[in-house]
């Protein structure tokens, strides 16, 4: 019995890969691109992005491997830029999640002649000093700053900022713009809820019970944003707060329909994987390539456009 | 044959038994994660030969990960021979990175006595575990699962505290030209691999230089600490104690084993050894973030385990756990390679380690006739 199935599981393990292997050739006469992401396997917001590579890589009849840290953890990040450059890709795309760990590995890929486009994290400025072709993006501070304007016309004064991923230097800076349009400090108002829906439920909860007086909540992506919005069903406070979140997805579109979010900061994922594939592959075939960044965001998704967002929300939008 | 041998054994000494040499070499506990490593070779070298994974820049990615596993294996594999679990190693990562980066770029204070504060700091961390293990006799399993929660959540806040921020970069402002840079994220040998390029036998970047700049310092600290972990287990007195201490600490202590002093030193080992892969990552990447080294202490035990050291203790080798972090590292990259959907990657490596282990378990129990 257990041999059968040692000789099962072997066989499994070899005849696998062997498919993809043969499956990967058939796609040979495209150029093979290699999109790396900082998330961890657990953030479901990556998955648009997916998304959008499978759609250009369909277009534009090439191949894309969607490759990232298992835990999110940026030092492993470095070693998968590495191996990829060793497999001569077409092209590379990636974020900057940390310019400094990224560096010698993201260069290193540009001085083995591999044309690389950064996308998502980082700045057009960090992108720049990298030598990539370009950034695809939203600028983080920027972002978060247009959020605290909206709160401030709407009398916020004292804010909570749900940050799911708190060690991603670009997360604090949401925070910290936010904080600079109300004019306020972002002291003790940023917590660390983690990524565990229950955990972070619970957190919010004791923050909200401990700072009465807290008036404008922001959250950095679903993560944070939905155990949120489910806590503010839970205690019928659907109206006390000014809610804005980054991004959208099946939950938050919700959240906006019922008023229980005031507005999403939308960054167009898609075009954050969709763009930078198509640009590859038209330099690759033809040398032609935009010669700016493009920023993607931020859009707000309010009450008003919703139903157009809503239908599209957590596999496009 | 036999009776010869009888004879032989009778007019020596009764308590010795002879073996022959193939038998000894069989029964080494090393020799089933050799045959898994090569197995995992095989099996790579057929799916991704041609995706540039054997070539120098490729070899390099995988020797790289391996070697940063082999420092924390090395000290996990002589702790678990030891008897004992260190479930901090990760969350020592990223404390130990932090120990480095806050005092170097707030405090103004020199790198060297930064890095030195960092090592000095994690022994004391290890001896505190050990006492507490050796003292309480808890299981260790229990009283380090505290310190990795309690590390990670310091290694947060310290770092709120006096960074503002979870990741503190900018280290190497202050590390370039140190010899501590050099010491533990230099490149070996880059004129011989300038050669190499001239010569042609590894590939050249446009710009003319070599595609592999040199051997990384991770990989010769691996190689150091193995080394030296693999001749004080089998060749010291130590490692005897060490073997004692995790075979049955009662019968070693009362045949004067200091049993005590042997895990303090071994829970001080594994937390130097997370130390010495905690600084060769700040030196390399320049910064320290919260969240490095997550999860790391299951990779490090996993590979002291492929390498054949029992969770119960007693038994193991250092040269199995380095041979454990090959296959692990080789199997992390090169699912990679093969170009496998990302989606399945955690499966496939699941399946890949289950497959080596398995492998590897039959091999050592068809030569040594174990049941």
């Amino acid at each position: 019995m257990l041999k059968s199935f040692v000789k099962l599981l072997s066989a499994a393990a070899v005849a696998v890969p062997v498919a993809l292997g043969a499956a990967s050739v058939a796609h040979a006469e495209g150029e093979r691109f290699v999109f790396v992401s900082h998330a961890p396997d657990t953030d479901s917001w990556w998955n648009v992005i997916k998304n959008a590579l499978k759609n250009a890589a369909a277009d534009t009849k090439t191949s894309v491997e969607y490759r990232n840290p298992a835990t999110g953890d940026i030092a492993d990040m470095a070693r998968i830029i590495e191996q990829a450059a060793a497999t001569n890709p077409a092209g590379i795309i990636t974020t900057i999640a940390d310019f400094d760990v990224l560096q010698s590995a993201i260069e290193g890929a540009i001085a083995k002649g591999i044309p690389v486009v950064t996308v998502n994290s980082g700045t057009a400025e960090e992108s720049k000093k990298l030598g990539a072709m370009m950034h695809i993006g939203q600028p983080e501070y920027d972002a978060g700053k247009g959020a605290g304007e909206r709160a401030k016309a709407a009398g916020v004064t004292k804010f909570l900022c749900v940050n799911h991923y708190i060690t991603n230097v670009a997360s604090v800076e949401r925070c910290r713009g936010y904080a600079d349009a109300l004019g306020v400090e972002l002291g003790d108002q940023m917590i660390d809820s983690t990524q565990d829906p229950t955990q972070v439920y619970n957190k919010v909860k004791a923050y909200l019970t401990t700072h009465p007086d807290t008036n404008g909540i922001l959250a950095l992506g679903p993560n944070s944003a939905e155990p949120t919005i489910k806590l503010l069903r839970d205690t019928g406070e659907t109206s006390k707060y000014n809610f804005i979140t980054f991004d959208l997805s099946a939950d938050i579109s919700a959240g906006i329909k019922d008023g229980i979010v005031n507005a999403a900061i939308d960054q167009q994922p898609y075009l954050q994987g969709y763009l930078p594939v198509v640009f590859l592959t038209q330099y690759v075939r033809y040398g032609v390539m935009p010669a700016n960044n493009v920023n993607t965001g931020p859009g707000f998704v309010t009450k008003d456009n919703i139903s157009l967002v809503e239908k599209l929300a957590g596999e496009y939008r | 044959m036999a009776d010869r041998e009888a004879v032989l054994t009778a007019i020596r000494d009764e308590r010795l038994k002879r073996q022959s040499t193939l038998r000894r070499l069989m029964a080494m506990p090393e020799l089933g994660a050799i045959a898994g490593a090569i197995l995992v070779f095989l099996f790579f070298g057929v799916t991704a030969g041609g995706t540039g994974m054997f070539a120098a820049d490729g070899v390099l990615n995988w020797v790289t990960v391996a070697g940063q596993l082999t420092i924390i294996a090395t000290g996990a594999a002589l702790l678990m021979i030891g008897g004992e679990f260190d479930l901090s190693v990760g969350s020592m990562i990223g404390f130990a990175g932090m120990m480095i980066a806050i005092p170097t770029v707030y405090f103004g204070v020199p790198i060297e006595l930064s890095v030195l504060f960092a090592f000095v700091g994690a022994l004391a961390i290890g001896f505190l575990n050990g006492l507490i293990v050796v003292r309480t006799r808890l299981p260790s399993f229990i009283v380090t699962l505290a310190s990795l929660y309690i590390l990670r959540g310091m290694t947060i806040a310290l770092s709120i505290l006096f960074a503002n921020r979870t990741i503190v970069s900018g280290v190497r402002n202050f590390a370039d030209g140190t010899w501590v840079q050099a010491l533990f994220a230099g490149k070996a040998f880059s004129g011989l691999f300038v050669w190499l390029a001239e010569t042609g036998v590894i590939a050249t970047l446009p710009n003319g230089d070599p595609a592999v700049k040199g051997i990384p310092a991770v990989v010769l600290w691996a190689a150091g600490l193995a080394l030296i972990g693999h001749v004080v287990l089998s060749r010291t007195r130590l490692g005897n104690w060490i073997f004692a201490s995790g075979g049955d600490a009662n019968a070693a202590r009362n045949v004067g084993v200091p049993v005590g002093r042997v895990k303090i030193g071994l829970f001080m080992t594994t937390a130097f050894c997370a130390t010495v892969y905690a600084t060769c990552q700040v030196m390399e990447f320049g910064s320290a973030a919260a969240d490095r080294g997550l999860l790391k202490e299951f990779e490090a035990i996993i590979a002291a385990v492929i390498g054949g050291c029992l969770l119960t203790g007693g038994y193991g080798s250092v040269v199995g756990a380095v041979f454990g972090a090959l296959i692990f590292g080789v199997v992390q990259m090169g699912i990679l390679f093969t170009g496998a959907p990302n989606d399945w990657f955690l499966v496939f490596l699941g399946l890949m380690l289950l497959t080596a282990v398995l492998f590897n378990n039959v091999v050592r129990r068809r030569v040594t006739g174990e049941r």
